[in-house]
């Protein structure tokens, strides 16, 4: 039973801060996806957690206790790395079990640990075996196997996929969702793939540039993204993004004027994820618009659509089996509810109030 | 077979001839070994009446022996030496940062442009004032670490990846039983190139030791078999067999370690 705390942490690498004031609590169990682009120091901070880098100041409780000057090998935690990092040298049975063998753990529970996890991830017929010998798929899960014969209360996954290819990752990341359901223990998983976020995260830590832009469930992201950043980071196809003014509580497009319920005037920006621009033939009046279909992307159940408006370009998700043509002209809305602003100074949310 | 193009036949050919110039000395070597006293300035490979009496009488009636010993002793305590403290300063100057490491870095690779020639006074004067003329010790410290091992090591250290010394460091070793256990079994290539280099330094190593020693109980191989060259005569049979017998170690080493050298690429262990 393990909870995870970060209290005001910063680290520097000489003059460069990378990590810029964290303060984090992560509750027993709960599996966190440290995400954000590349840079923003993710994969520092797990470091930090993990206890191979030192914070520069600010402290790390794991169960309530400081282990700011805790070694790594006494924190209780277990590490999956991106490279998998076996021992080229050793079989998958002593990459299993070099842990337990340096605490000095008698070689009958060692045994039996290794051969628990090996069935657990179906690495039984494998262990003879060097990690040269395997496959991608396989060293991940040995990887993942040295973990578990730990027995930590702190699993941390630093880009554990980003070597696989598309296929196997989704099927390794059932797997990590999987075994995290089966082992309940507090899991901290860093990527830089939002749809691994997404679908992994019981909450989700959106970093950039060393700082937390949002922390929240997947779906407080997606809804509800604090800000412009968070709003362009998470979803795939990206939110489109428009800048317009606000008039007395009215959006002004070059095309259009939508109802907001936002007093004041100024600069803003709009956001409109792409599955919630909608077919229009329906749609109430002051969102309904007319538009130009530059390309369709057909998927089966879906289609991607380019349409330009005003001289603007917008991505669109249209749900069904018949798909628009290209060149054609046609009624689109957007759906009222979805509808994100933002200001355009500062980049922040600001609330909608929608008369439905 | 592949067809002979020209080029190649220019290849093959060069390296017979430079084969030949290498083997020859080696050759001449072994025969003279094996040839009588009478015989030895007539310059024919095959010797008339083949005889191994050179063999018996240096091992019998000379400190060959105890030469062999001692240059033994002298290469192989130096050589694991060189390859223990190598490979632990190879490793500290690649996987741990810290002020300083690029200076001491480039004050050990300078070492290299120093000539042994030049070093042998210094090393004499140390030698003297710390007591260890005409001893064991003496005539090994100067071989006990080498700059160009530390290069090597710290070449090969560079490659194995950070990923694996941090998975070791949650899998609770400390720094010691890291480099040990994982860090130094991954380059045992480099580890036996080292060894070759350094045993065979070691092994015909002659100036130095002709200095430091006076006493010929503690002669190596190759000042004790100059010593047999007179101020008027040489036994040139003596010294040939000497050499002949001195190279087996030599040969030795080299067969045991070279599939190391060729076999041991190493195994990354990590993706691809």
């Amino acid at each position: 039973m393990a909870s995870v705390g970060l209290r005001a942490i910063r680290k520097d690498f000489g003059r460069t801060q990378v990590i810029k004031g964290i303060d984090l609590d992560i509750a027993d169990q709960e599996f966190v996806v440290f995400v954000g682009p590349s840079g923003c120091g993710k994969s520092t901070l797990l470091r930090l957690i993990a206890g191979l880098e030192d914070a520069t100041s600010g402290d790390i409780l794991i169960d309530g206790r400081v282990v700011n000057n805790v070694p790594p090998k006494d924190r209780n935690i277990a590490m999956v790395f991106q490279n998998y990092a076996l021992y080229p040298h050793m079989t998958v049975a002593r990459n299993m079990g070099f842990g337990l063998r340096a605490a000095r753990l008698p070689a009958a529970e060692i045994d039996q640990r290794v051969t628990a996890a090996a069935r657990m991830l179906g690495l039984e017929n494998l262990l003879h075996r060097r990690p040269g010998e395997l496959s991608g798929g396989q060293r991940q899960r040995v990887a993942m196997g040295r973990a578990i014969v730990r027995d930590p209360q702190v699993f941390l996954f630093d880009e554990p996929l980003s070597n696989l290819d598309a296929q196997l990752r989704n099927q390794v990341r059932t797997e990590i969702k999987k075994l995290h359901q089966d082992v309940r223990r507090t899991a901290i998983y860093v990527t830089h793939d939002q749809v691994e976020a997404m679908t992994l995260a019981d909450r989700i830590v959106l970093l950039r540039d060393g700082r937390v832009e949002q922390v929240g469930t997947p779906t407080d992201l997606f809804e509800r993204p604090a800000n412009r950043f968070v709003a362009g980071f998470i979803g795939s196809p990206a939110m489109n993004f428009l800048s317009a003014t606000l008039e007395n509580g009215e959006i002004v497009l070059p095309w259009m004027r939508l109802p907001a319920g936002i007093a004041g005037s100024g600069a803003v920006e709009i956001g409109i994820r792409p599955e919630d621009l909608l077919a229009g033939d329906a749609a109430p009046e002051p969102y309904r618009f007319e538009a130009l279909v530059r390309v369709v992307e057909p998927m089966g159940s879906e289609a991607l659509l380019v349409i330009a408006v005003g001289g603007h370009e917008f991505q669109v998700r249209l749900m069904g089996r018949i798909h628009p043509i290209a060149g054609t002209r046609m009624l689109f809305a957007i759906n009222p509810a979805e509808l994100h602003v933002f200001d355009a100074a500062t980049g922040q949310s600001m609330p909608v109030v929608q008369a439905r | 077979m592949k067809p002979l193009r020209p080029g190649r036949i220019v290849a093959f050919t060069l390296l017979l001839m430079g084969g030949i110039v290498m083997i020859m000395p080696l050759l001449f070597m072994l025969a003279t070994s094996l040839k009588t006293s009478s015989e030895v300035y007539e310059l024919h490979l095959l010797p008339r009446e083949p005889t191994l009496d050179n063999y018996l009488e240096i091992l019998t009636r000379s400190p060959f022996g105890r030469w062999f010993l001692v240059s033994f002793s002298v290469a192989s305590l130096t050589t694991a030496s060189v390859l223990f403290f190598d490979s632990l300063i190879g490793y500290t100057l690649a996987k741990f940062r810290f002020r300083g490491r690029t200076f001491v870095f480039i004050a050990i690779m300078s070492t290299l442009m120093i000539p042994t020639e030049m070093l042998v006074i210094p090393w004499y004067v140390m030698a003297k004032s710390l007591g260890w003329l005409d001893t064991l010790w003496g005539v090994m410290f100067p071989g006990m670490m080498s700059g160009f091992g530390v290069f090597l090591m710290r070449q090969f250290f560079l490659g194995v990846p950070d990923e694996l010394l941090d998975a070791a460091r949650m899998d609770g070793l400390n720094e010691f039983q890291i480099f040990w256990q994982v860090a130094l079994p991954l380059v045992t290539p480099a580890l036996s190139a080292l060894a070759i280099f350094a045993f065979l330094g070691n092994w015909t190593a002659f100036l130095w030791p002709l200095i430091v020693t006076s006493s010929p109980s503690l002669y190596t191989v190759p000042v004790g078999l100059a010593s047999l060259s007179g101020e008027f005569q040489t036994d040139w049979e003596m010294i040939m067999t000497g050499s002949s017998i001195a190279t087996i170690p030599t040969l030795l080493v080299f067969i045991l370690l070279q599939r190391n050298i060729i076999s041991g690429i190493m195994l990354t262990g990590l993706k691809g």
